[in-house]
């Protein structure tokens, strides 16, 4: 059997033990990541939802900042749900605040309204034939995305999975279901089975 | 594929998954009760991942005494627009009108707390009712399972609110949390008699005797005004931190708030918690628990 990639979950606020729970029942192993030195031997990083403000202040205060940067530079593959989708964002507004620009797109904090405004949906994406359930929690918008940004997939007309690269963006909260097509989608993007834009997926 | 998965709960509604989904994101985080904008700025800047709003901090409650309602909403209205962090705010317990106000007000989460006077002996709010999410106190697990039965999407334990003494949190934590494990070692036999004696729903009884673990997000509240505190109801089971009085009473409240964020994540940590308390001056006077006469506790106040 192939190697499985490494994957680290940022451990610092929010729902990091979904995105592990999500994980394990995909047989994965991870580490929880709160210092640079967590970082050791990760090969794909997730970003979980949670406090994007609470979150980035730890960042900076860990130099994890600077870490996740140099991760993505060697090649490491990010998926960022919700907070971490504003996280990887270049540009913030919303108010606007500092992150990690690591993904060639502007989102827009809090963008659906508050709590009440929070809700699940179904929504077709590129990944397979079924829709996908989609939790949408105090969700941002992505209101522009560069050129090597490439939309998975939409919902009321707005991109709401993203892909740049190794670098995988939702809106949403694939981790809140039991559906598992996102995580597993992201695991090949790891894996270096889904080099380019490729749709189809290749079932192991 | 299970019918459910742990605390993320999709064995209910829609309704009931987005209310525990903004409950999980607050996880890691501390939670701070504030009195008005310039507060919750300082708990933002801090690090807090979400505000309280209410109209006195519980030890003032205490020492002041008279009835405690809801804040006005035109400091919660403030306090909305003044951070982007999630905003909660505290109604008595079975004062639907209240919750009702604070729904049209749009606030994320509704406390249904023992710190304000109650305004009914008998019932708590059928939260079922209202599409904004509610967190409640709970001393024992029958209690908890009673809150999440009427729709409660996050429990916390209550301590002694404005007490500045953490033992009154962590009973309640190692009460609910023991009660939890020994669930797992039962018979389903033996399940009934304990739903009975707990006063709580059968069903929410097995599905603890399975999972070990509420279906709801379990912090702790009453009584943590330290690195430390924070430190050990963690370690004791919290999945997350509601620090009441413990900042804005204290000598130094920047500093405070930004000590127990870092402890809160990194509780497993001592040196960080080391590193955390040392910044600080003096915390909250505290008081003895043994020193409160009955009358004039919190936690007793709902059932």
């Amino acid at each position: 059997m192939e190697k499985l990639p490494k994957v680290g979950i940022l451990a610092v606020q929010g729902d990091f033990e979904a995105h592990a729970a999500t994980l394990a029942r995909l047989g994965v192993e991870h580490v929880f990541v709160r210092t640079p030195r967590d970082l050791e031997g990760v090969d794909a990083m997730i970003l979980p939802g949670g406090e994007s403000t609470t979150q980035w202040k730890f960042l900076v205060e860990e130099g994890l900042d600077r870490s996740l940067r140099e991760f993505a530079a060697r090649g490491g593959a990010i998926f960022g749900t919700c907070a971490g989708a504003i996280l990887l964002a270049r540009e913030v507004h919303h108010p606007d605040q500092a992150s990690l620009g690591l993904a060639d797109i502007t989102v827009i904090r809090n963008a659906y309204g508050r709590q009440l405004a929070s809700e699940v949906r179904s929504g077709l994406t590129s990944l397979s034939p079924e829709p996908i359930e989609m939790v949408f929690i105090r969700a941002p918008i992505i209101d522009r995305m560069g050129p090597n940004v490439e939309v998975l997939a939409t919902s009321q007309g707005q991109p709401v999975l993203v892909r740049q690269g190794r670098t995988l963006i939702a809106t949403f909260h694939p981790e809140l279901t039991s559906d598992t097509t996102v995580h597993e989608y992201f695991l090949r993007i790891a894996s270096g089975k889904l080099d380019s834009a490729d749709k189809v997926l290749a079932r192991d | 594929m299970t019918a459910t998965q742990g605390s993320n709960g999709s064995y209910l509604n829609d309704a009931w998954r987005v209310k525990v989904g903004l409950a999980e994101m607050l996880k890691g985080g501390v939670i701070m009760d504030v009195t008005n904008a310039e507060q919750a700025r300082i708990a933002e800047d801090a690090g807090a991942c979400a505000v309280m709003a209410l109209e006195r901090v519980p030890s003032d409650i205490r020492k002041e005494g008279g009835v405690a309602r809801m804040a006005a909403p035109k400091i919660i209205r403030e306090i909305m627009d003044t951070v982007s962090i999630p905003v909660m705010a505290k109604v008595r317990i079975g004062h639907f009108a209240e919750a009702a106000v604070l729904e049209a007000l749009e606030v994320d989460f509704i406390d249904e707390s023992e710190v304000l006077t109650p305004a009914d002996e008998e019932n708590h709010v059928w939260k079922h009712d209202f599409k904004v999410p509610f967190v409640c106190g709970a001393r024992n697990l029958g209690e908890a399972l009673r809150r999440i039965a009427e729709g409660a999407a996050m429990i916390r334990t209550k301590g002694e609110a404005g007490s500045g003494n953490v033992v009154e949190a962590v009973r309640h934590m190692r009460t609910i949390t023991g009660e939890m494990r020994r669930l797992t070692t039962l018979r389903g036999d033996e399940l009934m008699h304990v739903a009975k004696e707990m006063g709580a729903p059968l069903d929410l009884v097995r599905e603890i005797a399975r999972t070990g673990k509420l279906p709801v997000p379990n912090f702790s509240a009453g009584g943590i005004a330290t690195p430390a505190d924070a430190a050990l109801v963690r370690h004791l089971g919290a999945e997350s931190v509601f620090v009441g009085s413990g900042i804005f009473k204290s000598s130094d409240p920047e500093a405070r708030a930004k000590a127990i964020v870092k402890a809160t994540t990194h509780y497993q940590d001592a040196k960080v918690v080391l590193e955390a308390s040392e910044v600080l001056g003096e915390a909250m006077k505290g008081l003895d628990i043994r020193q409160i006469e009955e009358k004039d506790l919190l936690q007793t106040r709902g059932w």
